[in-house]
């Protein structure tokens, strides 16, 4: 059977270095681009959405550089398969409270609440474990070896138990995957996770 | 679970990987590029990169070699990236926020700064908060003088008269995410960690300490772990001459009941 050809769109609303996230893509293969031009983003068949920096001024920068009305008819409407990590994942979310409330854009109900953590330092800072709590095609084989990368200090509360994919334990428990139906979130960064990066990244493509 | 780190730092002079003795000797290594290539595909947790390149002095001598100034340092660490995909910090040479946005951008996760933290007192303050604490990491160059533990600056040659612990404590609250704690005397020793002075600064520190400086073998690393509160440990030397080595390492680690992240070799 032919496979698709596959082509990613990175979203580019000017946040941070998204070039980690495309050099991993070219690394595994993939064709991709940084771009925020709704042709690029109509043409591209898998759209990311990477993320750095607070949820206020990510939902700030991306209203002002991303057209996201298109970017809805493209994920809401045509199903089209779509992957925020860190910060990007947050703002699938109604609302974040990182430095006051912000609208995020409510596309898995939940909120983006701090971690609670007891006496451990803040940030989250380095290699924690990712439990899948029930089968994906996210996390597909990535039982054994489930080890990744993670800088937050928010995490995404997610209302409806059936969207968390697979959570991760800092004193306590909280949502590292999310998913609904076509909409994937990831709070780790699979572009510094080395090998479970690329597969979880290889998984988002065969969707 | 959250795991300690198991971390190689590659010293870099005038575009060299080079090894270090008490800050003094160093011998050339080879290319920087190859070597991290390998250390990532033994599944190094996160790798440290420092340009220890001096003053201009040192530089001229290796003119013919193409790589001395910083440019090229940051082309280096800017190929890398290309290829290597796990978090980096970015150290030597860093005096404005210019210079730690520059090195971001070309995808270091973290900047390591050491001199200019002494230098302008305000600096770590005013970094943390333009790029936030979780990319700030302070190193410490610690040497045992008649006064106690002595923090030392410009690669290691001028003694600031500050006391670790004080001075640690000082960065931290001025927003340090981490320490980078190196021990001069330990220096390429081999003999392993000064564990005392891990042990004080991780102690009374609640920002993740990274233990540099002596380890010759393994176990090294096992100690620091279970006898003091150090979050990382990290070593150049010994990485750079066993065959896989950090895959070695960590299995060892693992073996040993310590929480490390699997040795996998990547094989996914």
């Amino acid at each position: 059977m032919e496979m698709m050809k596959k082509n990613v769109c990175i979203l580019d609303y000017g946040s941070g270095n998204v070039g980690s996230v495309n050099n991993l893509l070219a690394f595994i293969g993939i064709e991709s681009l940084i771009s925020n031009k709704p042709d690029d983003i109509k043409g591209s068949t898998h759209l990311i959405l990477p993320g750095v920096g607070s949820f206020g001024s990510a939902m700030e920068k991306m209203s002002e550089n991303l057209p996201i009305n298109l970017i809805e008819e493209e994920v809401i409407h045509n199903k089209k398969p779509f992957l925020g990590i860190c910060v990007g994942m947050q703002v699938l979310a109604n609302f974040g409270f990182e430095f006051g409330q912000h609208e995020g854009l409510g596309w898995i109900d939940g909120t983006v609440d701090l971690i609670e953590v007891g006496n451990n330092p803040l940030p989250h800072i380095g290699w924690n474990n990712v439990d899948a709590t029930r089968e994906s095609k996210l996390m597909n084989g990535l039982n054994e070896i489930n080890d990744f990368y993670f800088v937050n200090s928010f995490c995404f509360n997610a209302k409806n138990k059936e969207d968390i994919l697979a959570e991760t334990t800092y004193h306590q428990k909280f949502t590292s995957v999310i998913g609904k139906e076509n909409i994937f979130g990831v709070q780790f960064h699979p572009e510094k996770s080395q090998g479970a990066g690329q597969k979880i990244i290889k998984n988002f493509l065969e969707y | 679970m959250k795991k300690n780190r198991v971390i190689p730092v590659l010293l870099l002079k005038n575009g060299w990987l080079v090894q270090s003795r008490e800050f003094v000797r160093h011998q050339n290594l080879g290319n920087p590029i190859d070597a991290v290539k390998r250390l990532s595909k033994w599944a190094s947790d996160e790798l440290i990169y420092l340009d220890i390149t001096r003053d201009d002095i040192y530089d001229i001598r290796r003119d013919d070699q193409g790589y001395e100034n910083i440019s090229s340092f940051l082309g280096i660490i800017e190929s890398i990236s290309k290829e290597v995909f796990m978090p980096m910090t970015i150290g030597g040479k860093i005096k404005n926020l210019h210079d730690i946005e520059e090195r971001l951008l070309i995808g270091a996760d973290k900047v390591s700064i050491n001199t200019e933290a002494y230098e302008d007192d305000k600096f770590i303050e005013i970094a943390a908060k333009e790029f936030g604490s979780q990319c700030i990491v302070v190193s410490m160059d610690v040497k045992k003088t008649e006064q106690g533990n002595s923090v030392f600056t410009n690669f290691g040659t001028k003694d600031t008269g500050k006391d670790a612990l004080f001075w640690s404590k000082r960065m931290e609250n001025f927003g340090a995410g981490e320490i980078l704690l190196n021990s001069i005397d330990r220096d390429g020793t081999g003999e392993g960690y000064d564990i005392e002075l891990l042990d004080q600064i991780s102690s009374e520190c609640t920002c993740p300490i990274i233990a540099l400086g002596g380890v010759g073998e393994w176990n090294h690393f096992k100690e620091a772990l279970d006898k003091t509160k150090v979050d990382s440990v990290a070593a150049a030397n010994i990485f750079q001459y066993t065959d896989q080595s950090v895959y070695l390492a960590k299995k060892y680690l693992s073996n040993n009941g310590c929480n490390v992240r699997k040795p996998d070799l990547l094989k996914i």
